[in-house]
């Protein structure tokens, strides 16, 4: 059709006017198809970025720190998430009412609370950590503007300072400090994961748009730790020590057949749940890292050293009687007898009769018996700084210090160190590795120090000592045959020998017939008269090995009839001590 | 020729809403999914508290100072406790 043709519907119109409205139209469109341009090409990876920031999420996946538990799955260290407030002091806003009411939530004074909120005047402060579940749903309930609960984990050690040697703790960055915590961390830890999601406009997650990075778990770790025993160790160990009034002790129980350590326990000790008032001697594992002199509790080695080269039998006579001289040094016996079998040198720990004996050995063969038992050397725990403990060089050896070997001195050992060698009386001449894991019996290796038949024959000189007449009557365990050796030691303080100030130690295995646990309790500077190993050491033995017989469940080994000496035993400690035992109790 | 055309756009339409259909199921379970981590998480760390929980409660240092204190109960010294054919555990 032609308008144009058409007479009354021919429109005559200025050509500006065309031009103009033409001109409009094209300028807009100009605009909207520049500002189109220039938004999707020029300025695009900024809008694509500010859309991804809505809709995709990279996620970190949080890796859970593993628990370590006993060996029968008694958790020793567990992490658990805890709610904390914080808040953000810019967009925080109260009333009054709001104020109270939170206030009351937190259990804290109004006006404390005001001050809190106000100790800052940018960024974020927390408020309060932890809060219980209950405190955390009942503030979330509120929905205060600023206020935000934030999910943290936090590590709870239920044995408390029963086993907080061992396992140690973690710092607030959930990194391992102290004990098995620090030493397995890379363990327990575990790697956190990532994932990038797309979310929809309620913040759903719809799907992964990369293939997702699973976190790895923090690994569990079952101890070698027998929970039982540990609490009875650290309880008989906690009473010997208060009862005696000494500045500390350590106790140590080790499977004879397989190494593992089933207790070991330390005083002073620690509360890993709360470090408000963190001392790092309390934290110190005493019987891992520091080292004494054992004094008696050698002379087995000495025993051991000149039986197996066939210089003495049990039975030799050995003349006791006088005073022995050795370079400028006078060896005393404490209760002179004048003449000792080599049994009986062991049984009222004789020093002259050790000496004798040492006195028989060339520096080399007899430091290297000391060498072969493991002393000089770490004991190969795995327990982050374990000590080594001192060996003298066979040769630059003079007599004089020979002679003091003999029976302990100038030869320094930890508590674990001298358990472990023990062993290779107990475990007829083998010793196993020491471990702090669980391990299954087949795992273990030993490796050969004494030949069965001299290991043999110093357990049966051992188990004299606690037969009327030994050092340690009171190490007794009724019905168990029990081999062991007492050790008193002068201390050393700064290069001299103290005169009254000891360390009181045993170490024993039972039942004597196939010893299956070994106890070594060290006391130190026990001041409250008693300081022989037999008096003070003796009976913490005797309880805790009585129960760690008992609670394994071992079949009594001893002759029905043996002659029975009654045993008088520690008082309770609760008795002697009832605000500590209640207070003890509350802790937990 | 027409008619096919008719049938294969319906036949695209169908599809088309199945697809649309299985999506939205996809997503509907890929949110229950993630639901249902977050449950198992939860039970986990509940597990974990009600663990902690158990041992705490069971601790041997608390159940001692009850029997002492509540009970009235205390540890038989060594001579009078005798095993008798014991038998390992």
């Amino acid at each position: 059709m032609n308008y144009h043709s058409k007479k009354l519907l021919k429109l005559h119109l200025a050509p500006w006017r065309m031009a103009t409205v033409g001109g409009l139209i094209m300028v807009g469109l100009a605009t909207v198809g520049g500002r189109a341009f220039y938004l999707q090409s020029l300025h695009t990876d900024y809008l694509q970025g500010k859309g991804n920031a809505v809709a995709n999420r990279s996620l970190t996946l949080p890796a859970h720190r593993g628990m370590v538990s006993d060996r029968n799955g008694e958790p020793l260290a567990i992490s658990t998430p805890v709610e904390s407030l914080w808040a953000r002091t810019a967009e925080i806003k109260y009333s009054r009412a709001e104020l109270n009411r939170l206030a009351d939530i937190l259990g804290m004074a109004p006006d404390k609370l005001k001050l809190r909120l106000q100790t800052r005047k940018k960024g974020e402060l927390s408020v309060q950590r932890p809060l219980t579940p209950d405190q955390a749903a009942r503030v979330a309930a509120m929905g205060m503007p600023g206020l935000s609960l934030r999910r943290e984990y936090r590590r709870y050690y239920p044995a408390a300072d029963v086993a907080a040697h061992v396992v140690g703790f973690t710092n607030v960055d959930d990194l391992g400090q102290e004990g098995v915590e620090r030493a397995f961390q890379d363990w327990l830890a575990g790697k956190s994961g990532e994932r990038h999601v797309l979310r929809d406009r309620r913040g759903n997650m719809i799907r992964d748009l990369e293939p997702v990075k699973i976190a790895q778990m923090g690994g569990n770790l079952a101890l070698s730790l027998d929970m039982r025993i540990q609490y009875l160790a650290h309880r008989e160990l906690a009473a010997a020590v208060t009862a005696n009034q000494a500045k500390g002790g350590g106790i140590v129980v080790i499977d004879a057949k397989t190494g593992e350590i089933l207790a070991l326990s330390n005083l002073p000790v620690f509360n890993p749940n709360n470090r408000r008032n963190y001392d790092p001697q309390r934290v110190r594992n005493r019987a891992v890292i520091d080292t004494f002199e054992p004094g008696s509790t050698m002379k087995p080695f000495t025993a051991a050293a000149v039986l197996e080269r066939g210089l003495f039998t049990p039975q030799t006579m050995i003349n006791t009687s006088d005073g022995l001289i050795v370079g400028n040094k006078r060896i005393r016996d404490e209760h002179p007898h004048p003449f000792l079998t080599v049994t009986e040198v062991i049984q009222k720990s004789s020093n002259i009769g050790a000496v004798k004996m040492a006195m028989t050995l060339t520096p080399e063969q007899f430091c290297d018996t000391l060498h072969r038992a493991g002393f000089g050397q770490k004991p190969g725990s795995g327990f982050p700084g374990e000590a080594s403990g001192h060996l003298r060089n066979a040769k630059t050896l003079k007599p004089v210090e020979q002679a003091t070997m003999a029976y302990g001195h100038g030869i320094s050992v930890s508590l674990l160190q001298l358990a472990r060698a023990y062993m290779a009386f107990a475990n007829d001449g083998e010793v196993a590795p020491l471990s702090f894991l669980r391990r299954e019996p087949q795992e273990v290796v030993g490796e050969r120090v004494f030949s069965p038949q001299v290991a043999r024959s110093v357990r049966s000189m051992m188990e004299t000592v606690t037969h009327e007449g030994g050092t340690a009557v009171r190490a007794q365990v009724p019905g168990y045959r029990v081999a062991g050796k007492t050790g008193t030691a002068h201390k050393l303080i700064d290069g001299q020998y103290s005169a009254d100030r000891y360390i009181a130690s045993f170490v024993g295995m039972a039942p004597a017939s196939d010893p299956r646990f070994i106890v070594a309790v060290m006391i130190d500077e026990p001041s409250a008269g008693a300081y022989f190993g037999g008096s003070v050491a003796g009976p913490v033995f005797a309880q805790v090995m009585a129960g760690a017989l008992r609670s394994f469940g071992l079949p009594p080994d001893a002759p029905l009839d043996a002659p029975r000496i009654t045993q008088p035993t520690l008082p309770n400690p609760i008795q002697t001590n009832k605000a500590e035992a209640i207070k003890r109790g509350r802790a937990a | 020729m027409s008619r096919v055309n008719m049938a294969l756009a319906l036949i695209l339409i169908a599809c088309a809403l199945l697809l649309i259909n299985a999506q939205h199921h996809a997503r509907k379970n890929f949110v229950e999914l993630e639901r249902l981590k977050k449950e198992a998480r939860t039970l986990d760390e509940e597990w974990g508290q009600l663990r902690l929980e158990q041992s705490t409660w069971a601790g041997s240092a608390r159940i001692e100072t009850l029997a002492r204190t509540q009970l009235g109960l205390i540890t038989p010294s060594l001579d009078r406790i005798r095993m008798e054919g014991a038998t390992p555990p």
